[in-house]
């Protein structure tokens, strides 16, 4: 059976500017389950940003298909909503009527105070409440901003909710509270989500699985990496899981060093460019202490 | 110690100035021809030719005066209130101008959209943009015929240029992020148009409609002298040519009180829709 959202062989190449091509990423194949919070971590340059505008539908690919819910995504849709990282409010419009403007697109034939109720509904779920939501978005800090923004696309139920790196220009703190209201809001609304980040923490914390991306040109989708820590999580108790470090350590590995040496290498003939699943649980194989390596299991998908 | 705040204080300068500037103009005028007109034997003589039509603000004072309190009197052509003038040249101005606007705003909006567009259009309107507008007046007479539409047609030749150009910029630099927003929410073009691009460029826009207003006011002396008849053009010149003086220099100062308003309204309407990012 396909999954919910299947990406199949999909290939972005661009022109390099001297005449040739440059191949972002090639026949990368994945797929991600309804209701799954999947993010995909790699360095900057890799095609992360590319992926995402195809899924958004705001792209086109060279070639390649993605599928959702049985359907080809052709350009975007209210059904997948998109986060961006500049957030990307309407900067004339105020806080509620920049998150009206999403809802009274999605429900045409609601009357305003429907709406509006609705908006204010989401805002409060993002810790936006009284005055604030009257402010333009140049009267908010970078993190209020970032609230509206998953605010305008959580109030519009798609069926799937894309963000890229949204939390990138925020500091720790506030990223973190963000966090908490991201993973709150998820919760309440069982969303299938596909995340971009470069920060291994915030993945480790949010995603139920993360895709690794080797470095591009021609990157891949080389790993999915299923995170094997039981929900609800909580940043300061994560920490204490056994299977915490093991993954982080293989993140760090992955990021640090594979990427770079699984750089680069085209498809082998007739091969899909589908990730490896990765699944590391200490709490399942007995904890040998001199076996550095965590417990790797191969599956195919 | 400061009791007044910068703007007081800059009010207070600008009165003092104007007082000042206006003593000195005064002083400067030989008090026997600040009574007021020459008389007809004096005008033939031509006593006193040097300084003769120059009158000193207390003249112009109540000339102002005299023509405001009776703005709309009419006794016959060459005999108007001079609200009546300021009128068909404001009716003159704002016809063209929102002639061009209805012309340009929609038509820039498509060029700003598409880059063939703008850069097929470019050569035409680089080479038509600098062409003074009087330029087209002979022209005009000449297709139009009628002298009145010849003058509308002037204005609307001369401000269409920045509204289209500014429109055009506007729309071609709004944010691609802010489009995306609009695709991402399937808005259909009419409501990306309306929602997302018309308010992302109306800071634009309204800069260029200010620029327009303002040289079509320029324009609209310039053409009235030159079709004659009515508007406040006309009444400058045959002021002139009745050689008084004092009523030149009134109706200057409010050619200059017009135009400040025009451009005093359209500031207020690039204040409310200016945003910042
Ligand atoms: N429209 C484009 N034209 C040419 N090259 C592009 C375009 N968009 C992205 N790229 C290139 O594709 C690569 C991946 O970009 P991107 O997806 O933004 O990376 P990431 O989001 O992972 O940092 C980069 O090398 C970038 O220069
Ligand atoms: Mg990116």
């Amino acid at each position: 059976m396909k999954p919910y959202l299947s990406i199949e062989k999909l290939t972005q190449r661009f022109p390099d500017g001297a005449g040739g091509d440059l191949t972002v990423f090639e026949d990368a194949t994945f797929g991600v389950e309804k209701g799954e919070f999947v993010v995909i971590l790699g360095h900057s340059g890799c095609g992360k940003s590319t992926i995402m505008n195809i899924l958004a539908g705001l792209a086109e690919p060279t070639s390649g298909a993605v599928i959702m819910d049985g359907q080809e995504v052709k350009g975007p849709s209210l059904e997948r909503g998109v986060v961006f990282q500049n957030y990307s409010l309407l900067p004339w419009l105020s806080t509620l009527k920049n998150v009206t403007f999403g809802v009274a697109a999605r429900h045409p034939n609601w009357n305003r105070q429907k709406i509006e109720d609705h908006a204010v509904k989401f805002l409060a779920m993002v810790g936006l409440e009284g005055d604030v939501i009257h402010r333009k978005p140049s009267q908010l800090s970078g993190g209020m901003r970032q609230r509206v923004s998953i605010a305008r696309a959580f109030a519009n139920h798609p069926k799937l909710m894309l963000l890229d790196e949204p939390f990138g220009a925020l500091d720790a703190l506030t990223r973190g509270t963000i966090q908490d209201e991201l993973l709150n809001i998820w919760g309440q609304m069982e969303q299938t989500v596909f995340m971009i980040t470069h920060d291994i923490d915030e993945a480790i914390l949010l995603a139920d699985r993360i895709l690794l991306m080797t470095n591009g040109p021609q990157a891949r989708v080389a790993e999915s990496v299923e995170i094997t820590i039981p929900r609800p999580r909580n940043r300061t108790e994560i920490v204490e899981h056994p299977n915490y470090y093991a993954i982080r350590n293989h993140l760090v590995q992955f990021l640090g060093k594979r990427s770079k040496e699984l750089a680069g290498q085209p498809t082998p003939a007739g091969q899909t460019n589908s990730p490896v699943s990765v699944r590391i649980d200490k709490t399942e194989t007995p904890d040998d202490p001199e076996d550095k390596r965590p417990a790797l299991r191969a599956v195919n998908s | 110690m400061k009791l007044l705040s910068l703007n007081q204080r800059a009010a207070l300068l600008s009165v003092v100035m104007l007082v000042v500037g206006l003593l000195i103009w005064e002083a400067a005028i030989p008090a026997q021809n600040a009574v007021g007109e020459l008389t007809e034997y004096e005008r033939l003589t031509g006593a006193g030719a040097a300084k003769a039509g120059v009158p000193p603000p207390s003249a112009v004072i109540t000339k102002a005066w005299e023509q405001l309190s009776n703005p709309f009197y009419d006794a016959g052509p060459n005999d108007k209130g001079i609200g009546i003038q300021i009128g068909y040249s404001i009716y003159r101005v704002l016809t063209g101008y929102f002639l061009a606007a209805l012309v340009a705003i929609p038509f820039g909006f498509l060029i700003g959209m598409s880059q063939l567009a703008y850069k097929a259009f470019n050569p035409f309107i680089q080479v038509l943009r600098p062409i003074s507008p009087l330029a087209w007046m002979p022209l005009a007479l000449f297709i139009i015929g009628d002298s009145e539409a010849s003058a509308i047609f002037v204005i609307f030749i001369c401000s269409i240029w920045p509204m289209l150009i500014n429109t055009a910029f506007g729309v071609a630099g709004v944010r691609e992020d802010w489009v995306n927003v609009a695709r991402t929410h399937e808005l259909g073009p009419f409501k990306t148009a309306f929602t997302v691009i018309l308010p992302a460029a109306a800071p634009t826009i309204v800069t260029g409609m200010r620029i327009s207003i303002g040289i079509a006011w320029l324009v609209i002396v310039a053409a009235e002298m030159l079709v004659g008849g009515t508007g406040i053009g006309y009444y400058v010149w045959n002021e002139w040519n009745n050689l008084d003086l004092t009523s030149v220099v009134f109706s200057i100062l409010m050619i200059g009180v017009v135009g400040m308003s025009l451009d005093a309204m359209f500031g207020l309407l690039q204040r409310r829709v200016a945003y910042v990012e």
